[in-house]
């Protein structure tokens, strides 16, 4: 999944963005930029303020301070699947694609539906789903536009270990057609293996940015540690 | 159990807008009914003018003075009279809400009513009572509180009356002096005539002329078959002795059943149009696609906006057929079938301005639906509270809530459409217009705690 970053292919830049809470602190002037169809995985203890950072992203939050300069419109898939439970799948997408403004609806809720794999449920009321499907029909939507900028909070977090598999080919297969995906999980393993690029938040805090394999070295203890174990000891190391 | 009991205490302790609605909610109703019957007047305010020169004020009947001024006292132990000194003051007092009512003594009163009991042929006095009829139920209230004040002040001279006619009887039964037209009689009297001619038929040789004793007995026949004529007056007069003639100030009302018609469907678009613009507000955000929707989608305002167009349409609909089916069993006049239109349209959409503003109090549907309910009812009550029926200052505050939510107005609204009531169409239509936008506002501003 890697690629070759100039920055010329610079799909996002996030400039010391911060966030307050009254006195609590969730975002403390974090900085990364994203380039055109990188994975990048937010990855932290709960609370760090990874929702927090992509809803700024997203432009779903004002930020405290800092800035998001996007010359690309940014598609943004919640953690909670945001679409209608009483409407089928069709007509979720439909409904989406038409706000979304797109040129040919009915091809792009085709296609949608392929990607997905969610033809056979088209006509399903979205309550009737299980909580993958509603999640790849939330994936979906946030799709419609084919943003080159999508941003995903902890997409697998109700997905069993298949759905995963098909959630992170899909995502892969995002990536590989030049989309930025930026997305949180709580599941570093997923990290390290559909990452290309790893930052990692604590208190509202940026810790690191790098490889999964930078990362582990970082964490490494005697140099074979495996990734979640060296996530940790990055972390206590970093006094979190 | 127990556990099960504590886990639900501390889910509730956890919905502070459940909690805030079973608790508060309550509590405020509470606090609003104590403060209305604590605050509200022992005695209704009414507007008293005394027409009746002071020379008048004392009057005989029958050879009884009776005293006006003893009369209207008995009226004043249950209403507290706000006295005035024109009849123009007396209209503002009521036009403005100052008092419940008012009741004016007529400047002939006394003299009518010694004249009806003295037999002239004249009518009997007339109270005038002026109150405002900004809906039939008000109507109906103040009609019952000033004619229940009337009533006691007529009881009272109905026994005085009584007494009087008492008094007659017993002259002719009797015998006595009897006053009429400020004349005294000698009236001989039913027992003093049978022993009159007894005692003559007793020494009376049966062909001696009794002529002069004859003569006493006619007279005597003739006074009594003249008052028995007259009783039927009298009569009268002792069962009502004040007529009442009432007069509207302000406001055109229709009769109660009338009120009905808008009156079901004003609560019905109540009910109808906030629980639809609250509860799909309240939905977006129960789905989580709010935050979805405003990333450029769709403008917070245009979304407010819709929600009030849905409401505002379905209700419309809903509440158009119901009082086309209303229509058919009371019998509205259907050629004011046009002006139900802009009445609906306009009561539905205030309505519906109002219901995202409280959709946009609620996390869900249901709490949404909560909130209507627990709103509506109080709404729909203070709208029906009378001028006059609580104290000054919650009458004030009660007018402001009033102004500030669409009920009173979409039901004048729909009164005028559908009855021809006054106030005229125009006034609410343009009011509620106006709570239209400003609950819009309202719920746009809100929208920023909604994501």
């Amino acid at each position: 999944m890697g690629a070759v970053r100039t920055a010329a292919s610079e799909a996002l830049l996030v400039d010391r963005v911060s966030k307050r809470y009254g006195d609590r602190r969730a975002l403390h002037e974090v900085s990364f930029t994203a380039a055109a169809g990188e994975l990048i995985a937010i990855i932290g203890p709960n609370g760090a303020g990874k929702t927090t950072l992509l809803q700024i992203v997203a432009g779903s939050l004002e930020p405290t301070g800092g800035r998001v300069d996007s010359s690309h419109a940014i598609g943004w898939v919640p953690q909670q699947p945001a679409v209608y439970s009483k409407l089928s799948v069709a007509e979720n997408l439909r409904l989406f694609a038409r706000l979304e403004k797109v040129s040919d609806v009915g091809a792009t809720v085709d296609r949608m539906l392929d990607q997905t794999r969610l033809r056979e449920r088209a006509k399903d009321e979205v309550g009737q789903l299980s909580g993958g499907n509603r999640q790849r029909l939330n994936i979906a939507v946030g799709l419609l536009s084919e943003p080159p900028v999508v941003l995903l909070d902890e997409p697998s977090a109700s997905l069993d270990p298949r759905q995963r598999e098909v959630l992170w080919d899909f995502v892969g297969g995002l990536a590989s057609r030049g989309t930025t995906v930026v997305y949180s999980t709580h599941n570093v393993g997923e990290a390290e293996h559909y990452a290309d690029r790893v930052l990692v938040l604590a208190d509202g805090e940026l810790l690191f940015t790098g490889t999964p394999a930078e990362l582990r070295q970082a964490g490494a203890d005697h140099g074979d540690a495996n990734f979640e174990a060296a996530f940790v000891r990055f972390l206590h190391a970093r006094g979190h | 159990m127990r556990w099960l009991l504590l886990k639900d205490l501390q889910i509730l302790r956890r919905s502070p807008l459940l909690v805030a609605i079973l608790v508060l909610y309550p509590a405020v109703l509470a606090v609003l009914v104590g403060t209305a019957t604590n605050a509200g007047p022992s005695k209704p305010k009414v507007a008293f003018l005394n027409l009746v020169p002071k020379s008048k004020n004392n009057f005989s009947i029958g050879g009884e003075r009776l005293d006006a001024s003893k009369y209207a006292n008995r009226i004043f132990k249950s209403i507290e009279p706000l006295r005035v000194k024109t009849r123009k003051e007396a209209v503002d007092a009521v036009r403005s809400g100052r008092a419940l009512g008012a009741l004016i003594l007529p400047k002939d009163a006394t003299e009518r009513l010694r004249s009806t009991i003295n037999l002239s042929g004249s009518d009997p006095p007339t109270v005038e009572v002026l109150y405002n009829a900004d809906n039939p139920a008000k109507q109906r209230f103040v009609e019952s509180t000033i004619n229940a004040r009337l009533g006691e002040a007529n009881n009272a001279l109905s026994k005085r009356l009584t007494k009087i006619t008492a008094q007659y009887i017993s002259v002719i039964v009797e015998g006595g002096q009897f006053s009429l037209f400020g004349q005294k009689f000698d009236v001989l009297g039913l027992r003093n005539s049978q022993r009159i001619i007894e005692g003559q038929l007793a020494t009376m040789p049966k062909d001696a002329p009794a002529r002069a004793a004859l003569e006493q007995v006619a007279r005597f026949a003739k006074l009594a078959s003249d008052n028995l004529d007259v009783s039927k007056p009298i009569l009268q007069a002792i069962g009502k002795p004040v007529q009442v003639k009432t007069t509207i100030v302000k406001g055109r009302s229709s009769s109660l059943d009338a009120f009905v018609a808008p009156l079901t469907v004003t609560v019905a678009l109540t009910f109808v149009t906030l629980l639809l613009a609250a509860g799909m507000l309240a939905l977006e955000r129960e789905e989580h696609a709010f935050g979805r929707l405003v990333r450029g989608l769709v403008s917070r305002l245009g979304l407010v906006a819709e929600k009030v167009a849905l409401a505002a349409l379905c209700a419309f609909a809903a509440t158009g057929l119901m009082l086309i089916v209303l229509a058919l069993f009371v019998g509205l006049e259907w050629s004011r079938a046009p002006l139900w239109i802009p009445a609906l349209a306009l009561g539905a959409l205030g309505f519906a301005g109002m219901g995202v503003a409280v959709g946009c109090l609620a996390r869900e549907v249901r709490s949404a639906s909560l909130l209507v309910f627990a709103l509506s009812l109080p709404m729909a009550a203070l709208a029906l509270v009378p001028t006059g029926a609580v104290g000054d200052g919650v009458y004030k505050v009660v007018e402001a809530v009033n102004f500030v939510l669409p009920f009173k107005w979409a039901l004048q609204a729909l009164d005028a459409a559908i009855n021809d009531a006054e106030p005229s169409l125009g006034v609410p239509l343009v009011h509620l217009a106006i709570l239209t936008v400003a609950f819009t506002g309202v719920a746009r501003l809100a929208l920023r705690r909604f994501a």
